[in-house]
């Protein structure tokens, strides 16, 4: 077995038995770390099929940010776990039983495709080869010609999120001294400062 | 040699694994974020996997806006999160029937 089957079977079971451990870990600090080793091993996954930008994105996008929320969230709330965990066992036949029928359903997809012979010819961005081109520049080349205006509006959504987490989270709490800049450029020499004469020897 | 059904078979039991999480986790709201996110993953798995077999770019393109959209989703959804933890100081799903809808 050369190394990339090798590289290739590490990776899938790592993300199949990570993600599956997310989900029934019982604590769910272990499922954030559990998530983002899954994360990891997808990029490594997404660098053996050559789109390394992808691969990288992963890893500062969704480790670096979205885990990491996620981590903040579950260690900043005090909510009592055990107690969501109810039902765990009562849910388990269902689920067990439509995943296995949306994994039989999957399974039969996956076996019987087949691709149209106009496929070739209906690709939109056609990839260069990889030695000429490398797939970050490739990428780079349509995400900002062809593309650029659904760029631009993912960076919307983006703003828009930020702009949304900011205004749901924020809260004015009473009685905290905060600077008020109106106050601060409305004052005049004559409101803040005061000349006084004071003799030698005596004091104010 | 590994080829585009493997990566499928992956993207497949991944993605059944997040609809599991849901059944499974029915009352922690943190843990079906996570799910998606890991539907969410299984998607991209799907699309990078295509883009690198048919050789054509526009699959990496899409796999960005999905990141995108999985990011402000994620966002969004702790914000919703810590947002109503304050008020109710729960995050059962059950619960979650303030406005009766």
């Amino acid at each position: 077995m050369g190394i990339a089957p090798l590289a290739f079977y590490l990776f899938a079971a790592t993300v199949v038995v990570s993600g599956f451990l997310v989900v029934v870990a019982k604590n769910p600090v272990h499922s954030v770390l559990w998530l983002i080793l899954a994360f990891l091993s997808t990029a490594g996954l997404f660098v053996m099929m050559g789109a390394e930008f992808v691969a990288m994105l992963l890893v500062i996008v969704y480790v670096g940010a979205v885990a990491v929320l996620f981590l903040f969230v579950v260690m900043m709330l005090d909510v009592d776990f055990t107690a969501l965990r109810e039902g765990f066992v009562r849910y388990l036949p269902i689920g067990a039983l439509v995943g296995v029928v949306l994994l039989v359903q999957l399974g039969f997809v996956v076996a019987k495709w087949t691709a149209s012979p106009g496929a070739e010819a209906a690709r939109m961005a056609p990839a260069p080869d990889p030695a000429m081109r490398q797939n970050t520049a490739a990428l780079g080349d349509i995400l900002y010609t062809d593309y650029f205006h659904l760029f631009q509006l993912a960076g919307l959504v983006l703003l828009v999120a930020m702009i949304g987490a900011i205004v749901l989270t924020l809260r004015h709490r009473e009685g905290v001294k905060r600077q008020d800049v109106l106050a601060q450029m409305y004052r005049d020499p004559a409101k803040a400062l005061e000349l006084k004469d004071i003799k030698p020897g005596q004091g104010l | 040699m590994i080829g585009l059904e493997h990566f499928l078979v992956v993207a497949a039991v991944l993605f059944v694994t997040g609809i599991f999480g849901i059944f499974l986790n029915r009352k922690n709201v943190i843990v079906i974020l996570m799910s998606i996110e890991l539907m969410l993953l299984a998607v991209n798995i799907n699309l990078v996997a295509f883009s690198a077999h048919a050789g054509d770019l526009v699959g990496q393109v899409f796999t960005l806006f999905v990141l995108t959209v999985a990011a402000a989703e994620a966002a969004i959804g702790l914000a919703i999160l810590v947002c109503f933890f304050r008020v109710r100081r729960t995050i059962e799903v059950a619960d979650i029937n303030m406005m009766k809808g």
